[in-house]
């Protein structure tokens, strides 16, 4: 394919550039996918698998529940092996304090049309009788959803083939831009549109994106079926999560369907290695324990890390890159591109197709970043 | 320590010579450990504590591996169904 021309070529086939592939074929485009490894392989691999609806800022609400409407469309059409489960999340109070959190979501959440469900302590404790007890209760989002991606990237990806797209796999870029893309090997490609979604690796291949690595790890337990039912989240994960510069570890487990239960979470900047760093983990399983004892004699079965792509005012940058009217960034998701691939995909089409988006796209524009670093 | 010993397997009552493992009592039952993940039923393969393939529950305890532990008296060993 090193002479071939193309609309658009995708670099990378995680979640985001499956998504993007998918919805750029949808739209009638000659599409070619060029991926270092495998489908799914990086971050959509390592992560959790969460469609969950955000409330940190208005445009991380606006493209969460966008993009889980849209997965919630595509249900019926994704193969068995992605594991399409609308579990719920609840978001776990530990105190009164965090409590008047969840009034708080309850009502946001109420106010912009998403169902969710106060409990008491009581209430938390018949949905979830493995949590320790003296919780002061938390906030069921029932239509939230627990996936496995690296099946939903393949399953998009599969979808875009069989609209014509070309994937490369295993493949070394040397440098992308100005309608090209050149290989390590030397051999070039050709395209009128260069979409940018390699995740964490994004800048090192276009250099002046404010991506970060953020290192998380997980581990997933032997099958204990019917020890969870939802996917919990502590409220203080907030608080965590929040922080752009320290380590740090949150309660957040998930049920599999085959009852095996994802333990997260972590986030730590600055490591670049992808072994496991004891401390975090032991952390990490400890605050997990706090929440839910039994968790304690538990089997694991396998621990690892990933990196997310993450930006410093937590949103993703999706759309043209300033200075080279062929490049297109989709990347910066961190923890939330499983859940917002679809969205950044449709918004991603429509700015390159001139179709009005669903949602302003102005919060995720990689100019609101570009311009600060050009002025800088 | 007795020459016998009687534990439960899914409830109902095998003998054993002292020393054998619970992958022993399995056998004798002539029950599988565990179901995997697609329903197949899975006992003892390697015997030596590796593939974990031998799971049973040991008094309310999941995922031991039935090759690497001692039958006790009154034990109460289950199979995943």
């Amino acid at each position: 394919m090193q002479s071939a021309t193309y609309d658009v070529v995708i670099i990378g086939s995680g979640i985001v550039g499956a998504a993007c592939a998918d919805e750029f074929t949808r739209r009638g485009m000659k599409v070619a996918i060029v991926e270092r490894a495998v489908v799914g392989g990086g971050a959509t691999a390592a992560g959790m698998g969460h469609i969950v609806v955000m409330d940190d800022s208005e445009a991380q609400f606006a493209l969460t529940r966008y993009s889980q409407q849209l997965w919630q469309a595509l249900r019926t059409e994704l193969s068995d092996d992605v594991e399409y489960e609308q579990c719920g999340t609840i978001w776990v109070a530990s105190d009164e304090e965090e409590m008047a959190e969840v009034l708080r979501k309850h009502e946001y959440y109420g106010e912009r049309a998403v169902p969710t469900e106060v409990l008491d302590a009581k209430a938390l404790h018949s949905f979830e009788p493995n949590l320790r007890s003296g919780m002061a209760g938390g906030l069921l989002v029932p239509e939230d959803v627990v996936i496995y991606p690296p099946c939903a990237a393949r399953f998009l990806v599969e979808r875009a083939q069989k609209r014509g797209a070309v994937i490369d796999l295993g493949r070394s870029i040397q440098e992308i831009g100005l309608r090209q893309v050149r290989f390590s090997d030397g051999s070039v490609l050709q395209a009128d549109k260069i979409v940018n979604a390699a995740g964490a690796w994004a800048a090192e291949l276009t250099p002046g994106v404010e991506i970060k690595k953020r290192k998380g790890h997980l581990v997933i337990t032997d099958r204990y079926p019917g020890f969870l039912r939802h996917q919990l989240v502590e409220l203080g994960y907030l608080k965590s999560a929040h922080s752009v510069t320290s380590d740090s570890v949150a309660f957040n487990v998930q049920p599999r369907r085959t009852g095996q239960i994802l333990i997260g979470s972590s986030r730590q900047y600055g490591a670049e290695h992808k072994e496991v760093d004891r401390d975090i983990l032991t952390h990490m399983l400890q605050r997990a324990q706090e929440y839910m004892p039994g968790i304690g004699p538990m089997s694991a079965v396998r621990t690892w890390t990933g990196f997310r792509a993450a930006t410093t005012d937590k949103l993703p940058l999706i759309g043209p890159w300033p200075g080279d009217a062929s490049l297109f960034l989709a990347t910066g998701h961190e923890g939330l591109g499983i859940t917002t691939s679809l969205a950044t995909a449709k918004i991603l089409v429509d700015q390159i197709t001139g179709v009005k988006p669903e949602i302003p796209i102005e919060p995720y524009l990689p100019s609101r970043t570009a311009k600060e670093s050009a002025h800088a | 320590m007795p020459s016998e010993i009687t534990l439960t397997v899914n409830g109902v009552a095998v003998s054993v010579s002292a020393g054998a493992t619970v992958a022993i009592a399995m056998a004798v039952a002539g029950q599988a450990c565990r179901n995997s993940v697609t329903g197949e039923a899975r006992g003892p393969l390697c015997g030596i504590g590796i593939c974990f393939e031998c799971r049973v529950a040991i008094n309310g305890r999941a995922h031991c591996r039935s090759c690497q532990i001692v039958c006790q008296p009154s034990m109460d060993v289950r199979t995943d169904e």
